[in-house]
């Protein structure tokens, strides 16, 4: 399917934030359904913050931000009912127990019982967490906590899966797993918006990469176009990026 | 570097982080707010000195006699006063124990634990005697300026006070170690904390109530048959108090005995120290399983789903659960006077209502912050589709709930001696709940639960504020109780506070 024909799952326009200074600037995203995109960037280049507005978590100094057709900032919670973030940081509360958790997130998100439960199974199951489902959170590794942490973003069947840098600090074993839930639900007719310092996993992952520096959207496209952009052909995606970013520096 | 270097640069280390945890602890972690903070201390210095005048200055000035009812009473206030050093310290010792933020550095460096822990104990000992000297210094500059230069001896036995404070809290928490393991000691140190830092206050009051139906702490200290029954004047016992009132002998004993404490608890605890500071950083590590998941899902509304997280966490989180016990603790004094008033138709239920009244605020400012503030998973309650202003209701209920079902049984068994006061209670406690749950709302900072004991330094406006609104609205349910008119009066003092809270406070972001 072209382009031009698939839905939108995420259109941002315009959208600026400034703290002391702009740490993104006029951004323009377009990102279609059942696509995985990896956006990448330097330190401080405006990633978390372009992530943050579009979970609803900051407000925007101005532009849009549209959602699978829903304006973001004007109806936030009809937007955040298709939406789910996951951060580095595990968000879960370690009094619970995974299983606790997702019956608290469900409840948050207004699903049915039954359909919330057979979907904690189910990721319960996926992700490998079955053993220790009804253990505290308080005792897991940082790879589980994450784990506990997708299942809570994947359990009320999120249309668009926004993930900042969800793979930092996780053993080869947890880091595929979370990878193969991730691709699964793209195959499934998900939308995922990742970003990630590690670029083989964006290579490997990603239908279409975006560079980020200073703000603002300095590249996209899909490794080759990228590839092409710098004017290397046979070149790796850190060598693209670097190349871009170094470009934009200058 | 020989031993007594390293023990020195250990000593420098631990009192430079010690005098940053003060300025922070100040200054709100703010560099800016120093002028401010030093401007407040001196402020708050000078009021102390002048509460300490109107208290102590004539006292002072007709002359303090060596006499059985002032030894009584002097030794009695010092181990008031004691209890509350000893529930300090073991706080601390119970903190050294957990807090894991450098024991990985410190135990893999090749400096002897030994060394370390010696200098962290002092370091306890010092804190403890500091916050004692800053509360005790008013009242000791007093009485020396009204009744003599001897009273200065009261500052040397403030520091004994404090350093025995650490060498039992030591004791007592390394003894709790060895008997119930280092998972119990954590939640059992600090209830027995908690339970030292109130038994002696809530002792007298009780004993107040059973003989005079009163709730003054120092009642039992006057009574006749306790001097009457109490050691002679020579006796040992009275030599802390010989020494406040400057008997150089008695005070240079006291310090020996003290010092000495300190210095054994040292020798024989700080070579194990590290040991338990290590068994206690496992214990995170611990799996607690919840009963088999068999229920399912139960279907609520986000509003019912957030209202019993907060519950569920605070219900099993020990810690924080014997944080709050404190103020529950001092409710057993009124709930017995509760029932003496009801046995023998005593009509002091009105005393009952402004000390049910100001422990619920205090209560639900601890809560309010827990639910609130102290939210550990922000960003997912931010993320999911609910207003905030549902999310803040729900918590708000939580808050309520638990103070209701803390206070519900005291203000049923109040309605049974006197319903009026039981509606003056309850309205009391309901508006003093919201208007400390307000007060954390105004000044919101969001931080792990874990920092719960840290919640005062992020505001001390929000802090004194919401002390001030718990007092003046016990005051105002307290009059209204009696049936006056004057109850207006404090209630709208506390109004002011609370509109003034709303005005200082800083903007949302």
């Amino acid at each position: 399917m072209s382009s031009s024909t698939r839905p939108v799952a995420l259109a941002v326009r315009g959208l600026t934030k400034r703290f002391d200074r702009p740490a993104v600037d006029a951004l323009d995203l377009t990102i279609y359904g059942g696509e995985f995109y990896s956006l990448l960037g330097p330190n401080g280049a405006g990633k978390t913050t372009t992530l943050r507005m579009v979970a609803g978590l900051l407000r925007p100094d101005s532009g849009s931000i549209v959602i699978d057709g829903i304006d973001a900032l004007v109806d936030p919670v009809s937007a955040k009912r298709i939406t789910a973030w996951v951060s580095d940081e595990p968000m879960i509360y370690d009094k619970l127990t995974p299983f606790e958790y997702l019956e608290f997130v469900a409840g948050l998100w207004g699903i049915d019982a039954a359909t919330a439960q057979a979907r904690a199974e189910d990721l319960i199951g996926w992700l490998g967490l079955a053993p220790h489902a009804h253990e505290r959170c308080e005792a897991f590794s940082k790879g589980m906590r994450q784990k506990v942490a997708l299942a809570g973003a994947l359990v009320h069947d999120p249309k668009l899966i926004i993930l900042d840098e969800p793979l930092t600090g996780l053993d080869a074993g947890s880091a595929r797993q979370v990878k193969n839930v991730l691709i699964e639900r793209v195959r499934a007719g998900g939308t995922v918006i990742m970003t990630t310092h590690i670029l083989e996993v964006a290579e490997r992952m990603a239908d279409r990469i975006g560079v980020i520096a200073g703000g603002r959207l300095i590249a996209e496209g899909t490794l080759d176009e990228l590839r092409r952009q710098t004017g290397k052909t046979a070149t790796s995606l850190e060598d693209a990026f670097l190349t871009l970013v170094a470009e934009q520096a200058a | 570097m020989s031993a007594s270097q390293t023990l020195a640069f250990l000593a420098g280390h631990e009192f430079r982080l010690g005098w940053r945890d003060w300025v922070s602890l100040l200054t709100a972690g703010r560099r800016t707010r120093l002028r401010t903070a030093v401007i407040g201390v001196i402020a708050f210095v000078a009021v102390m000195h002048l509460i300490a005048y109107t208290l102590v200055a004539r006292y002072a000035a007709s002359g303090v006699y060596p006499d059985k009812p002032t030894l009584v009473m002097v030794t009695g206030t010092m181990l008031l006063s004691w209890s509350l050093l000893l529930s300090q310290a073991m706080e601390s010792v119970t903190r050294e124990f957990y807090a894991r933020s450098d024991l990985d550095l410190i135990l893999t460096s090749p400096v002897s634990p030994r060394a370390i822990f010696s200098v962290r104990i002092g370091r306890i000992a010092v804190s403890v005697t500091v916050v004692a000297m800053l509360l005790g210094a008013p009242f000791i500059d007093m009485l020396a300026f009204f009744g003599g230069a001897q009273w200065l001896a009261a500052y040397c036995v403030v520091a004994a006070m404090g350093a025995a404070a650490a060498a039992f809290a030591v004791a007592i928490t390394v003894a709790l170690f060895r008997l119930i393991g280092a998972k119990r000691t954590r939640l059992i140190a600090q209830i027995v904390a908690a339970v030292i830092g109130a038994a002696f206050v809530i002792g007298l009051q009780v004993a107040a109530i059973l003989s005079y139906g009163n709730l003054s702490r120092l009642a039992p200290l006057r009574s006749e048959w306790l001097i009457a029954h109490a050691p002679d004047l020579g006796n040992a016992m009275w030599w802390p108090a010989r020494a406040v009132l400057g008997d150089l002998l008695a005070l240079v004993a006291v310090a020996a005995a003290a010092f000495g404490l300190l210095g054994v608890s040292i020798a024989i605890f700080s070579r194990r120290f590290g040991d338990h500071a290590l068994a206690a950083a496992g214990i995170s590590q611990t799996v607690v399983r919840q009963r088999r998941w068999s229920r399912g899902f139960r279907r609520a509304s986000p509003h019912r789903v957030l209202r019993r997280k907060e519950w569920t966490l605070l219900r099993r989180d020990p810690w924080l659960m014997s944080q709050t016990l404190m103020q529950i603790l001092y409710l057993l004094p009124p709930a017995l006077m509760l029932w003496q008033s009801f046995r023998e138709g005593i009509g002091a239920s009105v005393v009952l209502v402004p000390v049910m009244v100001m422990a619920a605020g205090q209560l639900a400012g601890g809560l309010a912050w827990l639910s609130i503030s102290g939210e550990d998973a922000p960003d997912l309650v931010a993320s999911a589709p609910v207003t905030a202003r549902r999310v803040l209701w729900a918590k708000i209920e939580a808050v309520l709930g638990a103070i209701a079902l803390t206070f519900g049984p005291l203000i049923l068994a109040l309605a049974f001696a006197s319903p009026w006061s039981a509606a003056m209670a309850g309205s009391g406690i309901l508006i003093a709940t919201a208007s400390a749950t307000s007060i954390q709302l105004f000044f919101r900072v969001q931080a792990r639960r874990s920092h719960f004991r840290r919640r005062q330094t992020s505001s001390r406006l929000a802090t004194l504020a919401e002390a001030f609104s718990s007092i003046t609205w016990a005051a105002a349910a307290g009059l209204a109780a009696a049936g006056t008119w004057f109850a207006v009066i404090p209630a709208l003092i506390a109004l002011g506070i609370l509109g003034g809270a709303r005005a200082v406070s800083p903007p949302p972001k």
